[in-house]
């Protein structure tokens, strides 16, 4: 199989008695865009998480270019580097300015030359538009500023894969649009990547692939125009009206 | 307004001598205190079944053997431990002894402060360190010490003050500085107003370290000034 990055094998992920995911498999091949959606409480960011080992799994496995990740993994934080995460709530390191918050893997993790990695730093700022806020402390930014780092701070590494884990989720509009805008730049450079997002919109226009997840289990797979135009079954329809508002005010008071 | 007997204390600079001994007790047994007590609470809080390394069995010995001492009154944890102190520094009397016995009860109070403070640390930056592949190391020294920094010198205060107040019962069994003066001078010889003056500068120096902990901490919090 040429040019797969991430494999994931019948995945089965449980939180003591309860089945948060069952048997998920499917493939990431390189440059590939795919976003998962699905109901809250689906398990599609336990499904990220997983990716990053950053959640136990009870069976099944996920294989970066053939190496297993694992959280008891003796490569763990090799693989980890490869595989980059945005989270929700941006888990910005507080006491740290912007700079320092991107610097801090490049420098420890990676052990770059602090010259190289910090030029890097600055040049995927001023990609973002945030060269100005380099020395900046996370409580000076906005949430749609806070999460442009986050990004810039999981880029730095170069990962082969990148996750975001509903990284609009906690945004003021105009702020959701700046971050859909940052990733939509990546998705054109070619970055494999993996979204969890409730931006029904966006995940038509950013994928090549819909996974629809419902219950912890993979109900539906298809290209964003046969998901949303033609979803198969039941519950996506259903779930993809959640979306539009179809019924109106019937008392409306005429003008 | 004072007593012959203070004045008497006061001019051969018995005084004085007491509080430098209450300061020097009190530091250095700090000092002492967290180098034991820091690194104790760290591991308490990383080796937790929830933490970055867990280690149940070990969590465990280490949180009996702390909850052990914490339950003890520091009076008769004193009393106990003389022979160790006997152990460790070749004497159960005087001041280093006093040392010891301090030391004893104060490193596991600082590990629990410092694990409570640890612990404050938003799980989902320790998460994002980890995602990025670092270790648990780096993850200790660069994301969760400096992280509690600010919680961590509250806490410091709070444990100093304390072992000021230890160093005072230290006296009933041989330690000096102000609590001896107030009970061998004040209490036992009726001299309330040396009780007093013992008591206004104990006030004194717990301001002094409360100000300046308090500075400290507000200076290193990057997390809410404007």
């Amino acid at each position: 199989m040429p040019n797969e990055i991430l494999s994931i094998s019948h995945l089965t992920k449980q939180y003591d008695a309860q089945t948060v995911l069952r048997d998920i498999s499917f493939d990431v091949r390189e440059g590939e865009v795919i976003v998962i959606v699905g109901p809250s409480g689906c398990g599609k960011s336990t499904l990220l998480r997983c990716m990053n080992a950053l959640e136990d799994i009870q069976s099944g496995e996920i294989r970066l270019r053939g190496e297993p990740v694992r959280r008891d993994g003796s490569n763990l934080a090799e693989i980890r580097q490869k595989i980059g995460m945005v989270f929700q709530s941006y888990e910005l390191f507080p006491h740290l300015n912007v700079l320092d918050n991107i610097l801090l893997a490049p420098l420890k993790v990676q052990k770059r030359p602090r010259k190289e990695a910090e030029a890097e730093a600055l040049r995927l700022l001023s990609r973002v538009g945030l060269a100005d806020k380099a020395r900046s402390f996370p409580r000076q930014l906005s949430g749609g500023q806070k999460q442009r780092v986050a990004i810039v701070r999981a880029l730095i590494m170069h990962p082969e894969v990148l996750l975001f884990d509903e990284v609009t989720a906690a945004l003021d509009p105009e702020m959701v649009r700046e971050v859909l805008d940052v990733l939509l730049e990546l998705a054109d450079q070619g970055k494999t990547m993996l979204i969890v997002t409730h931006e029904m919109q966006f995940a038509r226009a950013v994928a090549d692939k819909v996974i629809f997840l419902e219950d912890g289990v993979i109900k539906e797979t298809g290209t964003p125009a046969q998901f949303f135009d033609a979803p198969k079954t039941e519950r996506a329809k259903e779930f993809l009206r959640t979306f539009s508002f179809e019924r109106k005010r019937t008392n409306n008071i005429a003008i | 307004m004072f007593s012959e007997l203070f004045l008497k204390l006061w001019n051969t600079g018995i005084i004085q001598k007491g509080i430098w001994e209450t300061v020097y007790m009190t530091v250095l047994s700090s000092v002492i205190a967290y180098l034991i007590g820091l690194p104790l609470g760290v591991i308490l809080t990383v080796a937790d079944k929830e933490g970055i390394w867990p280690h149940p069995l070990l969590h465990r010995i280490l949180g009996l053997i702390v909850n052990f001492f914490r339950s003890v009154p520091f009076i008769i944890l004193m009393v106990a431990m003389l022979p160790a102190a006997k152990l460790i520094v070749g004497t159960s009397l005087g001041n280093r002894a006093m040392i010891v016995m301090l030391v004893i009860a104060a490193a596991p109070y600082v590990a629990r402060m410092v694990e409570s403070s640890l612990k404050e640390v938003d799980a989902g930056v320790i998460e994002a360190a980890q995602s990025m592949g670092t270790g648990n190391f780096q993850i200790i020294r660069k994301v969760l010490l400096p992280e509690a920094k600010p919680s961590l010198i509250i806490g410091a205060v709070i444990s100093m003050v304390t072992i000021l107040g230890y160093s005072a019962m230290a006296a009933t069994i041989g330690g000096t500085g102000l609590g001896q003066i107030a009970i061998s001078y004040g209490h036992q010889r009726f001299h309330p107003d040396i009780t007093w003056f013992c008591v206004v500068l104990t006030v004194v120096i717990v301001q002094i370290i409360q100000e300046a902990g308090n500075r400290i901490a507000r200076k290193t919090d990057k997390r809410y000034k404007a």
